[in-house]
């Protein structure tokens, strides 16, 4: 059984004009040690899905119904307290702009000490001790000298390896990562990356990775989801997608990325944008942008536009497409009617 | 440090410079001050030799020229009516209504946060929505009026007989409701205790703490809703924040997310305002301590204001200002303490 398995997660908002549905039909696992990438455009409920996880949706937002098993927990229904001995212990988080996730008012040593004596019976000494081990650990310069600072004397690359370095505190089992390195620069991007997958791989700890970046996707996860208006439309091995993506909006995505287009040419884009999700197109959510919906004869493919579709395998890879499934199965004719 | 202790001391120089000249300013609207210092029978040449003879019949700069090289010695002139320097009288009156005033910011203090902060963690609660509603009223019912209720009832006394008195509970209700009244309303009584120099006070014993409720609960009305909301609002915003959301993903606990990550953060503004509003809340003591009859600055102001006796009216103004600065100059302190983004002493950190 894998460490951490999510089915049906449903999540929604309750808000005035009625209830939205954040996420539908959310399903994966993640084994031990396993790195697990999601991606999608802004809205495509990457980030309710981490939240949700150890149910962190602030209201008017709620778990519907679904399941998510952490090593035989079901933590969903699990109560606040126990809950929260999960929080920041054996699942950890890294949030996405570290100008905004530091308090500004609390010392680091503060910030990382109160962490550590909320899940264990631990001495402030030996808590500064094992803070100031995991500082070492982030390669901060000076780490005896950062305990005692405020997040605001620190810069932006700095403050996310001291997250790091908090979501290591406790020797966690997962980390979840909600675009790690999106508020950063440029340059100090890979440079975080390449120290989150390294402690990562050090301490055998499972990382979900919430990104748009495709390439940090490819780099450093085994596994990938691909997410489209609260819904998961494509998962499986990171390379196989990468290299032979099935689902017409991962092929946008992947088209779209600058080094696939021609230098000198326009840049490839998914036409449209991402729909509201209060007003989600019926069917298959992405057939309003969806270049495959006509058939070659030129008529529209009528179930994309009235069903929504289910899963169908590919290899070790599941897709959610009309498409997708069609050609499936004209193949599977073909093979049998030789 | 010292560099903004010294910047804020000239501060208060501006401030009670250009406090004064306002104040001189308006002075020959205020009334004739000789009308008041002398009898009826005083013929009219009498009087306009007092009034050169106090230099009213300067010109305006003249006056105002002698004022500022008196008062740059530390001599704020003598009152006309006291006929003692307007400093004295000033420093008789300051420590009663000072006394006022800190229970005022007492009372404040103590209910305004945990009743702020309840309401923002628990928006929807009964009790949230009774304090809110309770906070509006309380805003909008000028001082005076409260003064005057508190004192129907708890000095006066009500009597309510809505309820039929013949039946058991409609006697205990009625019981229930009444009120003896037996609160002094009235001066800071005789039970005084004395410091040093001009000060006793109301603080020592239970009778003068007694004559203290009244005035301060009513200074304290308008003040106690506006930081409840206030704190309120601020406390609602910050627990929105992305650090209080992490707070939570750590794990620790809601009772330290609250009070330890979202209240500290909470009081950064809530200082700020508070420091402008002890000041404003000295100027307030005219209207309670006149309903009180508390013998503070304020009812001496007022009496300065009816006798025109401008070197007190202009004195006042300016303590008033100095004590703006003051309480603004502590505050900037406090916050540079509480805040570690702001570095007040300019050293490089």
């Amino acid at each position: 059984m894998a460490l951490l398995e999510v089915s049906q997660l449903d999540v929604r908002f309750a808000l005035r004009q009625g209830e939205v549905r954040a996420l539908r039909d959310v399903s994966f696992t993640l084994d031990r040690g396993e790195r697990l990438g999601i991606v999608g455009e802004s809205g495509a409920g990457k980030s309710v899905a981490a939240f949700s996880l150890l149910n962190l949706i602030s209201r008017p937002g709620f778990i519907a119904g679904g399941r998510i098993v952490f090593d035989g927990q079901t933590l969903n229904t699990l109560s606040e307290r126990k809950l929260r001995k999960v929080r920041g212990n054996r699942i950890s988080m890294i949030f996405q702009d570290p100008m905004m996730t530091l308090n500004p008012v609390l010392s680091i040593g503060e910030q990382m000490v109160e962490c550590l004596k909320a899940h264990r019976r631990i001495s402030s000494k030996a808590a500064r001790a094992i803070a100031l081990d995991k500082l070492r650990q982030v390669q901060i310069p000076s780490p005896e000298k950062r305990l005692d600072q405020y997040p605001h004397e620190l810069s932006g690359g700095m403050r996310q390896r001291i997250i790091i370095a908090i979501a290591l505190l406790l020797d966690p089992d997962i980390i979840i990562a909600d675009e790690p390195t999106t508020a950063l620069d440029v340059t100090i991007q890979a440079e975080i990356m390449a120290l989150l997958l390294d402690l990562c791989e050090q301490h055998n700890v499972g990382l979900i990775l919430i990104t748009h970046d495709l390439g940090v996707v490819s780099q450093v996860t085994q596994r990938m989801l691909v997410m489209y208006a609260g819904r998961v439309i494509e998962q499986g091995p990171t390379r196989e997608i990468i290299n032979d993506p099935q689902h017409p909006y991962t092929q946008g995505l992947l088209n779209a990325l600058p080094q696939m287009a021609t230098p000198g040419e326009k840049l490839n884009q998914i036409r449209g944008s991402m729909p509201s999700l209060a007003k989600l197109p019926s069917g298959c959510a992405f057939h309003p942008r969806c270049d495959f919906m006509t058939r070659q004869s030129g008529e529209p493919r009528a179930a994309c536009i009235e069903q929504v579709p289910g899963f169908v395998g590919t290899g070790s890879c599941r897709v959610a497409c009309h498409m997708v499934a069609e050609m499936l199965e004209d193949r599977r004719l073909k093979e049998e009617t030789p | 440090m010292i560099a903004f202790l010294i910047k804020r001391l000239m501060h208060a120089v501006l401030v009670m410079f250009v406090i004064s000249l306002l104040a001189f300013a308006i002075q020959d609207n205020l009334g004739d001050p000789v009308a008041q210092m002398v009898g009826q029978s005083v013929p009219e040449s009498e009087r306009q030799a007092l009034r050169e003879r106090l230099g009213l019949t300067d010109p305006f700069l003249v006056q105002y020229a002698r004022f500022a090289k008196n008062a740059v010695q530390g001599d704020f002139g003598n009152s006309y009516f006291y006929g003692e320097p307007a400093l004295e009288v000033i420093g008789r009156h300051l420590p009663a209504t000072l006394e006022l005033v800190f229970a005022a910011t007492l009372i404040i203090v103590l209910f305004s946060v945990p009743i702020g902060v309840y309401s923002a963690i628990k928006p929807r609660s009964l009790i949230s929505r009774f304090f809110m509603s309770a906070s509006i009223i309380g805003i909008s019912i000028p001082v005076f009026l409260t003064a005057i209720v508190l004192i129907q009832i708890f000095s006066i006394g009500i009597t309510v007989s809505i309820f039929p008195d013949a039946t058991g509970w409609g006697s205990w209700l009625n019981g229930l409701l009444s009120t003896s009244g037996n609160m002094p309303s009235f001066g800071r009584g005789y039970d005084l205790v004395h410091v040093f120099g001009s000060w006793d006070t109301n603080l020592a014993t239970l009778s003068g703490l007694q004559h203290l409720v009244l005035p301060a609960v009513s200074l304290a009305s308008i003040m106690l809703p506006l930081f409840v909301r206030l704190i309120r609002a601020e406390m609602m915003e910050v627990m929105q924040s992305e650090y209080v959301k992490y707070a939570r993903a750590k794990g620790i606990s809601m009772r330290r997310v609250y009070f330890v990550h979202a209240l500290k953060n909470t009081m950064l503004p809530v200082i700020t305002v508070g420091g402008v509003q002890i000041g404003t809340m000295v100027a307030y003591t005219i209207l309670t301590e006149t309903v009180f009859q508390w013998p503070g600055m304020g009812l001496m102001f007022l009496d300065a204001i009816n006798r025109a006796d401008i070197p007190l009216i202009v004195s006042y103004l300016m303590i008033v200002g100095v004590i703006f600065v003051v309480t603004n100059t502590v505050v900037d302190l406090i916050y540079g303490l509480v805040n570690p983004t702001v570095k007040l002493t300019g050293k490089p950190a």
